[in-house]
């Protein structure tokens, strides 16, 4: 597997008495590209935005169990620090009200960068890296809101990379795009996987297959508590899954 | 009974009917007052005219001289000194409550605001008459009697506190929690994204609060006759520092109104509907304003 970036050990997560997330333990390696899949409420973006902590912002969860980010306990990181190294794209774009430029020099201004020509520099190379710049060059002081979907997706995904994270949490990037939109967001991916450890939330079985090295199967029993039931190299999985329960959701049985 | 209505469609039909009725009453009345108030100011705005009684600088009564002047600077100076303390402290309450406070702070201080605005306007005047007219009049400037437009200001900021933190405090929590996500998600702190992101999204919300304070700073007038001194000048700086012209004193549009109605007759009454007038447009001028950045917002 290689080099372990992301790892949970017996991790369960509660929101009051409900039992979100149950006992999880997962290694997650660098550079490559791991799915999350299942079916819906089963607690995959919970599961996700463990990583950067921003279940933290609900005031009633609770978790047990430890997770580490290169061997080392998050919850005795600096949040802020790990939200730098651990960036997040949401289910939707959710580019801030203000330019494109501002939108990308966001998180760097964000960790006290001023410097104007180190800036452009970062927004440039970012832009580039989401594969975004040659349609946005001219128009950098346009609002961001004025981009198509797709494009507002890429601009976050560089907004993202302009903090020069190691770990990128993707919420089902796509679900909101076209399949044009989807594509883009796809083969950016694949080309992201050589500099930084990407995972995935998707509801799209076909996504995760094209995309992904590895993926997980989550999923629910009655009381609504998520588990993870299988996780894999993704050919395994989609090919000879181990657990009845996958195959039933890759085959399309239910869910 | 074939076509025959029942009794609860008529009650229905008389509801409706009275409630049709009650609200065209409400436009009845607000074009009967603005037309009556136009009507009684006619003469004053034939006799004068339109320029010399906006823009005259004198205003004696005794002697046939309308000039408005020095009350609409009066106004907009008193005005603009309430928005200068008002706002920030205001925006900065709603901040408070929307982003930090405890839940049981915001349960002891939204009503304290509330309360704040429902205190009678002559209260507010005996305040400032007993505490910051002696106050203001400690500031050793030559001129300075404590009465004039820093005490009204800063009654006026305190009566439109209330409008702006409510307004800019809706404003403020109806900002989209992808936006407050995505911020942290960067690894922005709290406080960076409420500066960065949370209160730039909610700016026009800010604004229509800001202009809706405007609007109520206008028309105050037992508060600001009690502690603005009522001279009839235009403001100037005491000495040769130009802040000194908050502690001149001012006369307002609504004050001068208040002031002389009671003994008026002829063209003097006749000015002071026209003072009517002029304070009627440029609130609703105000208000207007208010709705459109409101529009924009929504």
């Amino acid at each position: 597997m290689g080099q372990i970036k992301l790892e949970m050990v017996h991790y369960s997560l509660y929101y009051g008495n409900f039992c979100a997330l149950r006992d999880i333990s997962i290694q997650i390696p660098a550079r490559q590209v791991t799915a999350i899949i299942g079916p819906s409420g089963c607690g995959k973006s919970s599961f996700l935005r463990t990583f950067n902590r921003m279940n933290d912002l609900i005031s009633n969860a609770r978790v047990e169990g430890r997770v580490f980010l290169d061997g080392q306990d998050i919850w005795e990181m600096d949040v802020v620090e790990l939200r730098r190294r651990v960036g997040m794209v949401f289910q939707k774009p959710n580019p801030f009200p203000k330019s494109i430029f501002d939108n990308v020099a966001y998180g760097p201004r964000a960790h006290g960068l001023r410097d104007r020509s180190r800036l452009e520099e970062i927004v440039e190379q970012s832009l580039r890296r989401a594969a975004l710049w040659d349609e946005v060059k001219d128009d950098l002081n346009k609002s961001a809101l004025t981009l198509s979907g797709g494009q507002q997706q890429r601009l976050c995904i560089a907004r993202a990379l302009a903090v020069e994270p190691e770990v990128i949490l993707m919420d089902e990037p796509a679900s909101a795009l076209d399949p044009i939109a989807t594509l883009r967001i796809e083969a950016l991916i694949r080309e992201l996987r050589e500099n930084y450890t990407i995972v995935i939330v998707t509801h799209n079985m076909q996504q995760a297959a094209r995309v992904s090295d590895y993926t997980a199967f989550f999923f629910t029993d009655e009381s609504r508590t998520g588990m993870l039931i299988e996780y894999g190299e993704t050919k395994q999985i989609f090919t000879s899954p181990r657990d009845r329960r996958t195959e039933d959701y890759i085959t399309g049985r239910f869910g | 009974m074939k076509g025959k209505k029942s009794e609860a469609f008529w009650a229905g039909r008389v509801i409706e009917g009275i409630l049709l009725l009650d609200a065209l009453l409400a436009i009845v009345v607000i074009f009967l007052i603005g037309l009556l108030i136009l009507i009684e100011a006619w003469p004053a705005f034939r006799k004068i005219g339109f320029v010399p009684f906006l823009l005259g600088k004198e205003w004696r009564p005794g002697k046939e001289l309308y000039g408005l002047l020095p009350m609409i600077v009066g106004s907009i100076l008193v005005t603009l000194g309430a928005v200068t303390l008002g706002v920030p402290i205001g925006v900065a309450l709603a901040t408070f409550l929307a982003e930090v406070a405890p839940p049981w702070v915001q349960k002891v201080v939204r009503p304290a605001i509330e309360l704040l605005a429902g205190i009678p306007s002559v209260v507010y005047g005996l305040f400032g008459l007993a505490v910051l007219v002696p106050l203001v009049r400690q500031i050793p400037v030559p001129g300075n009697s404590g009465f004039g437009l820093l005490s009204a200001s800063v009654v006026l900021a305190v009566m439109i506190l209330p409008t702006v933190a409510n307004i800019s405090e809706d404003a403020i929590r109806s900002v989209a929690r992808e936006y407050r996500e995505g911020s942290l998600a960067l690894g922005a702190t709290h406080w960076q994204t409420i500066i960065g992101v949370v209160l730039p999204a909610a700016r026009s919300g800010i604004v229509a609060a800001v202009i809706l304070g405007i609007g109520r700073a206008l028309g105050e007038t037992m508060a600001m006759i009690m502690v603005i001194g009522n001279s009839v000048i235009i403001p100037k700086p005491l000495n040769s520092n130009p802040l000194t012209i908050f502690l001149s004193q001012a006369r307002t549009l609504t004050g001068n109104i208040a002031v002389e109605i009671s003994y008026a007759t002829g063209l003097h009454e006749n000015a002071l509907f026209a003072t009517g007038v002029v304070l009627f447009i440029l609130i609703m001028l105000v208000n207007s304003m208010a709705h459109l950045a409101m529009r924009r917002r929504s």
